[in-house]
């Protein structure tokens, strides 16, 4: 038995003082196994390790499982889970209203592809300041199990159901819409995930990531092809990536042959080992090639498959003010009496 | 070679007709396309600068060019600026239209036609005047492919020759719509004159009509409602506007970019607003609700068909509790046909607009004053209500030009509602996003990006709780739906009281509301003048319907809601909202032709309805 008391250690911390409890959010309904709290986990690992005041980020969704989970991380963040397959207006207007919030929308492959497709495609167009995530399980989960658009052709439901449509492939799209940093990934495999999302956190426009998540309850059977053992088989990675925050001042040595670096706009590197020799991921045109291609070979390619960080994001081409726009005073606002005197004399 | 036509009656007598000073309805009717709004512009502000009261009304085809298009111009020294349903003074420049146009005139009125039509062959009981416009504008205009514009300007000459509009005035005119084009200005100025010339040589006046100087125009302005709306929200303090373009709501938008571009760069040369022309309406309408939950003042201009995509968002925002305003410039229904044409006929929609039980808080705008006021009225009431704000204005008052007293520069402070702030929080600790403080229905809310960890809620449709958690509970839902309706109760003693004009003394009351006002002013002088009858009018400014309408309802026996739609929609949101026993009392004059409404029309179903 103890005689001296023991104190216990003080909880980690990240560089602005909050541990990773600071990060977590509800507990989660989704089902046991979901590949969705995957992700979740993944997000709070990010944004702890990255010293994101969460305060700051907000989290808008749509409508489905995935877009329940906002309630499942980072609490200490605004949420709002809106109509189906509109959150990329949602977090439009947020982001114009306050330019200074991280938006992190969580969406479903319905909720994007289908019901949400043309506001998907607008938002990919702007080049928002947004990380969007497609968690991608090929069907409609709250709904009890229907295709949705990015099953993969020839795809089999549980009853028995063969998809005879093409996918809609989420990343093709985004990359040649004007998305600027567009990748895919796997809610299975940690690593990888984990050094996308401190990339995503760093970059400052239009962020697309794909993540195939399996649905245990609806997808995750022999004929899925976004199942849990379909994705062992089949994905196929295009680098390892690590990620080195800007606030990290650890100088790996790297063989600028084998690893191309991205040096991000807030000075962070994204370090990209080549497992694909001739890849290269600022080349739109052979990006959306190669992903043909891999459609064509029924690979899951995953990796970061385009990035571009000089585009001016959506806040730059607005020329909007640095300050909030929610939060201008009232003399910024309501121009002087003088101008509405000089409008009027224009009138008379 | 034709110098003048012989008008009937100018044979059979040569009596020296009546005169008819400052009153008639002037029609232009034309091809879209054509350039006709510069002269019509021109004539409208020439008979204003006279001190004459004077409306413009664009009765216009959806179509870019080629379509019959009518402009009618009213001069009335009473005031009176409703549209006249009778035409005292025809031009005829559309040969499409002109057999039409000329044979639904009412006898002895005046035409002045292009000369090959030959319309003086149609009837015997008109006056008409013939100008050769291809003679006249060649020698003023030998670039021949601005002729079709300039001809147009000819007949503002012969107009105003014909009815004695100084041509100071409208020289006047002419330089201020061509402001900044010289040549142009010099050009338009020399066809008007060529008309001018003309009819001094070769037309004999034989129509009554004439404008004479008055001074009912001295310090008024002249703006269309689109662009008073855009004044308005710019000093209530817009910062997101959203869009999609939509006649007749397009120019609203517009003209606002244009004014924040003026007015809202700040000092660093940076933007104090965002503008965001959207995918559709339904993105529209998203960013709004987005930026308004966010904190910004955020808007969108739409009509009809818009509205109706906005339903699904309309309904979040009710349950998620978000400000925002939307302007719906009413006009006529879905698809092809009608669009340019005005209407009141998505009030009922729109006061439930989405599913499950919803009401919305609608502000209707009768002016171009209105137009500037309410709309910082409705940026103060869907923050102080955490909800949304729809404005209806309508086609006619959106698109056309109206006199107005200058507009008064706002001296209430902007109303941001309840909002905490990191500092609230610290004092309080926490909050309940839904939660009744102060018994009038409306949370206190925080703002994303308040930096403080009990700042953060949890924003979702119907199924929270007072802390906006997840809920499925009967308790939880029944509390938070009866205290959103505890908001609405509490919102009629804020949104704008009606305008009555009451003597006390009569049974008979009309309730009317948006542009129809004009129509009812004249009507009331018109049952007064030819039937004697008495009618109080109460003048409805928004829903919900405040203490007065009530009130008025209850003092009066017979009341006539009169509206431009076909199912007489404020009468039944009217009879939702009476005691039972008065909804007996409700009578319906609602019309609904594409055309703003005329006084006439009002009179005579009101006469025929008092069994007179």
């Amino acid at each position: 038995m103890a005689t001296t008391p023991t104190s216990t250690p003080p909880p980690k911390t990240n560089r602005i003082g909050l541990t990773v409890l600071d990060y977590r959010g509800g507990k989660t309904t989704l089902c046991a196994g979901c590949g969705h709290n995957a992700i979740s986990e993944r997000i709070i690992d990010a944004m702890y390790e990255m010293g994101v005041p969460p305060e700051r980020v907000i989290k808008p969704s749509g409508i489905g499982c995935s877009s329940k989970s906002p309630a499942y991380f980072m609490s200490r963040s605004h949420s709002f889970n809106a109509v189906h397959g509109r959150m990329p207006s949602v977090a439009t207007g947020a982001v114009l209203a306050n330019r200074r919030l991280i938006a992190l929308g969580v969406s479903g492959d319905g909720d994007t592809a289908s019901i949400g497709i043309g506001q998907f495609v607008h938002l990919m167009r702007r080049n928002l300041p947004i990380i969007y995530i497609i968690e991608d399980n090929g069907v409609y989960g709250l709904t009890k199990g229907q295709f949705s658009a990015t099953a993969d052709l020839g795809s089999k439901l549980k009853t028995g159901v063969i998809n005879d449509l093409p996918p809609i492939d989420t990343c093709a799209l985004a990359i040649s819409l004007g998305a600027t940093f567009v990748g895919r990934s796997f809610s299975g495999d940690k690593k990888q995930l984990h050094s996308m999302l401190k990339a995503a956190i760093a970059h400052h426009g239009t962020v697309m990531l794909d993540v195939v998540s399996p649905c245990v309850t609806f997808n995750d059977h022999e004929g899925s092809t976004k199942s849990y053992k379909y994705m062992k088989d089949h994905e196929e990675p295009l680098q390892d990536i690590t990620f080195v925050p800007a606030f990290e001042e650890i100088n790996v040595e790297y063989d600028p042959g084998a690893t191309l670096e991205v040096t991000m706009h807030d000075g962070s590197h994204l370090r990209l080992r080549k497992l694909e020799e001739d890849y290269d991921p600022t080349d739109k045109i052979n990006a959306i090639k190669r992903l043909g291609e891999a459609h064509d070979k029924n690979e899951v390619l995953t990796g970061v498959f385009y990035v571009n960080t000089q585009a001016p994001n959506f806040i730059e081409m607005l020329n909007i003010t640095d300050e909030p726009l929610a939060t201008l005073p009232d003399s910024v606002v309501r121009p002087g009496r003088e101008v509405l005197e000089k409008a009027m004399e224009e009138l008379r | 070679m034709a110098t003048t036509d012989v008008a009937p009656h100018q044979a059979t007598g040569g009596v020296q007709p009546k005169r008819v000073v400052n009153n008639m309805s002037l029609q232009v009717a034309t091809v879209n396309g054509s350039g006709s709004q510069s002269s019509n512009t021109v004539l409208l502000r020439s008979i204003f600068q006279m001190g004459v009261p004077v409306s413009g009304k664009n009765l216009f085809p959806s179509n870019i060019a080629g379509l019959p298009t009518w402009y009618t111009i009213r001069a009335n020294k009473d005031g009176y600026i409703a549209r006249k349903k009778e035409i005292d003074f025809l031009v005829a420049m559309n040969p499409e239209t002109a057999q039409e146009d000329v044979m639904s005139l009412d006898p002895g009125a005046a035409v002045l036609y292009d000369e090959p039509l030959n319309l003086s062959k149609l009837r015997n009981d008109l006056i008409f005047y013939s100008v050769p416009y291809d003679k006249l504008v060649a020698p003023v205009c030998p670039e021949a492919k601005l002729r079709k514009l300039v001809r147009n300007m000819i007949y503002v000459g012969v107009v105003a020759r014909l009815l004695e509009i100084d041509m100071a005035e409208v020289e006047k005119a002419i330089r201020r719509q061509f402001a900044k084009k010289v040549k142009a200005a010099n050009l338009n100025m020399a066809a008007v004159q060529a008309g001018f010339d003309y009819a001094a040589a070769s037309l004999t006046k034989q129509d009554p009509y004439l404008i004479q100087r008055m001074d009912k125009t001295r310090g008024k302005i002249i703006i269309d409602g689109n662009s008073a709306a855009a004044l308005g929200c710019m000093f209530a303090g817009v910062t997101v506007v959203t869009w999609y373009p939509i006649t007749p709501s397009s120019s609203l938008v517009e003209t606002l970019i244009d004014y924040l571009k003026e007015h809202r760069i700040g000092p660093d040369g940076k933007a104090t607003f965002a503008v965001v022309q959207a995918e559709d309406e339904l993105a529209a309408i998203g960013m709004v609700v987005g930026a308004g939950w966010a904190g910004a003042r955020s808007m969108t201009a739409t009509a009809g068909p818009g509205i109706s995509l906005m339903s699904e968002f309309a309904g979040l925002a009710y349950y998620a509790e978000v400000p925002g305003v939307i302007w719906d410039i009413q006009r006529v229904g879905p698809s092809t046909g009608l669009p340019t044409r005005t209407s009141q006929g998505d009030i009922l929609s729109t006061a439930f607009l989405s599913h499950g039980d919803t009401k919305h808080i609608l502000l209707i705008p009768n002016s171009v004053a209105e137009c500037f006021s309410m709309a910082q009225d409705a940026f103060n009431l869907a923050e102080q209500f955490q909800t949304l704000v729809f404005v209806m204005a309508d086609l006619d008052l959106g698109m056309n030009n109206w006199m107005s007293d200058p507009f008064e520069y706002p001296t209430e402070p902007i109303k941001r509602g309840k909002v905490l702030s990191k500092e609230d929080l610290e004092r309080m600790g926490g909050f309940a996003r839904y939660k009744d403080v102060d018994g009038d229905g409306v949370g206190y809310r925080t703002l994303p990006g308040t930096d403080h960890p009990a700042a953060a809620y949890f924003t979702r449709g119907t199924g929270h709780n007072e802390k906006s958690q997840y809920s499925e509970r009967p308790d939880d839902f029944e509390h938070n739906m009866e205290r959103i309706n505890r908001k609405f109760e509490t919102a009629r003693s804020f949104v704008p009281r009606p305008e009555l004009m009451s003597n006390g003394k009569t049974k008979v009351g009309i309730i009317a509301y948006g542009t129809s006002h004009w129509a009812i002013l004249e009507s009331r002088d018109q049952l007064r003048k030819e039937y004697n009858i008495e009618a109080d009018y109460l003048r409805i400014r928004a829903y919900p319907f405040t203490r007065e309408v009530h009130e008025f309802i209850e003092q009066h026996d017979r009341v006539y809601v009169v509206e431009q739609n076909r199912d007489a929609q404020m009468q039944s949101l009217l009879k939702l909202d009476v005691r039972p026993e008065l909804v007996m009392r409700l009578r319906s004059i609602a019309h609904i032709h594409g055309l703003p409404l005329d006084a006439r029309s009002v009179t005579d179903e009101l006469i025929s309805m008092e069994g007179k």
